[in-house]
């Protein structure tokens, strides 16, 4: 068994995983910057502590829901978005973030600033899971995630969101329409964020709307930026380094913001690629190792 | 039935006349030069047919049916591909992979074509052959950024040719190249043409439009004001004044 302790940090760093990946389709893959990806990590939480303690659905249906739900509404809420480019669509998912965020606080149905509490960790077996199991669970899901990212990548839904990402006058020019598979990404992004807040939701078994707000969206796009955009480790690498980092040490926790700010800037201005991004320094590193290692053969 | 056909075309810009009534018609396997001075509305032109814009007024026949409502991703799947004045290939992608991305056009429509993979052999095959023929086949994995302008322009050809298109639109091939490098390019338009495929061509160079059109429509200030082969425009008046001014 692990300890208690260490398997919260587990967890809790397996579901920023997962998100950093899931903000990874949209920012990374298709191009499309999103401040307010924390809105569709709420919205899968919130969807699934709802169906889970009002509708009284067991978390096998709740959580697959959650994603569900936030795909949807990540259709709704990306269709007018992605009309927009850049820095206005910056601005619009921030939005999109606040509303979610207020809607979470202010509504006594979604308990308001209380939160909803009651949620529990699944059952399996006539008993309910334990936190190690419950971490399998959520790596199993990750490992097929990464199956359909990998298999993504190869499609021509992977290729017309690179062309999109690269220059979508041209990309449209070349038969790629342009505003739907924008939304695609946004789609299977934003419900990879609710399958996140399911597990999150059930995992905390509390959940309040300060847990979703933009600094948590910051928090997401950090961990993307850090490990570099558009690759299929480096989100995770970026949210594994990023997550455990506060754990490490009680201070870090409180400066935490004011860290991943200073981080995003460094990162911007000296490895805008990120670790694992093309052209940055571990791969570069990386290669030149492999490299001398042949040599001296 | 011309494969082009464009009628008392228009385009506004908040006031500004960008094109005016601009009609002409343009056949498969012709080269039809659109030539005039800087602002005449060429690129405008380009645009309009390509759906990037959409025209104030007029008519935009291919193949006997209007496109004037459609998107441009929808027009470049009925088979109009096109270069662009300043160069935009997908500059982080690999040359294949660019080329690649013209040969999803009709797997993008269908979801469950477009989740398929792209890695089948005779599409991958066909790539190369394009790749080949456009003279990139040394620099097939490099990316985009890193090629010289004059391969970047032939990719962008190549990538257009990827659409199986029936008309092709270049803005300026040869701008900025040497003399060599525009040898090389008209060497790979004439190919096109002798394809079967029409292609407009917007062009500076006069020595690549004389070698290579046999008809030519003249622009100035968004009008039409002369159509004819090569011989007829240089000794047109009205052309001779549009680019050196009036006589006094």
């Amino acid at each position: 068994m692990i300890s208690g302790y260490l398997i919260t940090i587990l967890i809790t760093v397996a579901i920023y995983a997962m998100l950093a990946h899931s903000l990874n389709i949209i920012t990374g893959h298709a191009g499309q910057i999103s401040l307010g990806h924390a809105s569709f990590f709420g919205i899968g939480a919130y969807t699934s502590a709802m169906l889970y303690t009002e509708a009284g659905f067991p978390f096998w249906i709740s959580v697959p829901l959650a994603a569900v739900v936030a795909g949807i509404v990540g259709a709704l809420l990306g269709i007018p978005c992605l009309r927009v480019r850049d820095d206005f669509l910056a601005i619009t998912t921030m939005g999109i973030n606040f509303v979610v965020e207020a809607i979470f606080l202010y509504l006594p149905f979604f308990g308001g600033a209380m939160g909803m509490g009651g949620i529990d960790l699944p059952k399996w077996f006539g008993r309910e899971m334990t936190k190690t199991e419950y971490f399998g669970l959520i790596l199993l899901v990750f490992f097929f995630l990464l199956l359909l990212d990998r298999r993504m990548g190869r499609s021509w839904i992977g290729l017309a969101w690179a062309s999109i990402r690269e220059d979508e006058q041209a990309a449209g020019a070349m038969g790629v329409d342009v505003v739907r598979f924008k939304v695609l990404a946004f789609v299977l992004g934003s419900a990879i964020a609710g399958l996140a807040g399911g597990f999150y939701a059930h995992f905390l078994t509390f959940i309040m709307p300060q847990n979703f707000g933009f600094g948590q969206s910051i928090v997401i796009l950090s961990m993307v930026v850090f490990g570099g955009i558009g690759s299929r480790w480096g989100p995770i690498v970026g949210a594994i380094l990023l997550g455990i980092l506060p754990e490490v040490s009680r201070p870090i926790m409180e400066y935490r913001i004011l860290i991943y700010g200073v981080l995003l800037l460094g990162m911007m201005r000296f490895q805008p690629g990120g670790l694992l991004g093309p052209e940055s320094i571990l791969p570069r590193i990386f290669q030149r190792s492999v490299k001398g290692l042949r040599g001296r053969r | 039935m011309p494969l082009l056909e464009v009628k008392a075309l228009s385009k506004e810009f908040g006031g500004l006349r960008a094109l005016e009534g601009v009609s002409f018609a343009a056949g498969a396997g012709e080269i039809l030069g659109i030539i005039g001075p800087n602002g005449a509305g060429k690129t405008t032109l380009f645009n309009l047919i390509s759906g990037v814009y959409l025209p104030s007024s007029g008519e935009i026949n291919f193949q006997g049916e209007s496109i004037l409502r459609l998107k441009p991703h929808q027009i470049s799947r009925l088979g109009i591909g096109r270069t662009f004045q300043i160069v935009r290939p997908f500059q982080n992608l690999d040359v294949e992979t660019n080329v690649l991305v013209a040969f999803g056009h009709s797997f993008y429509p269908s979801f469950w074509k477009s989740s398929a993979t792209f890695r089948q052999s005779e599409i991958l095959g066909e790539v190369q052959a394009l790749v080949e023929r456009a003279g990139l086949r040394p620099y097939g994995k490099q990316l985009a950024k890193n090629l010289p302008l004059g391969f970047k322009k032939r990719l962008e050809i190549a990538r257009a040719l990827a659409l199986k298109p029936r008309l092709l639109l270049l803005d300026e091939p040869s701008a900025g190249l040497r003399f060599e490098e525009s040898a090389q390019l008209m060497e790979l338009i004439r190919g096109v043409r002798d394809q079967g495929i029409g292609v407009l061509l917007i062009e500076h160079n006069m020595h690549v439009v004389m070698d290579l059109c046999k008809r030519i429509v003249v622009l100035d200030h968004g009008s039409k004001i002369a159509e004819g082969s090569p011989e007829e425009i240089r000794s047109n008046s009205l052309v001779i004044q549009a680019y050196l001014g009036k006589e006094t």
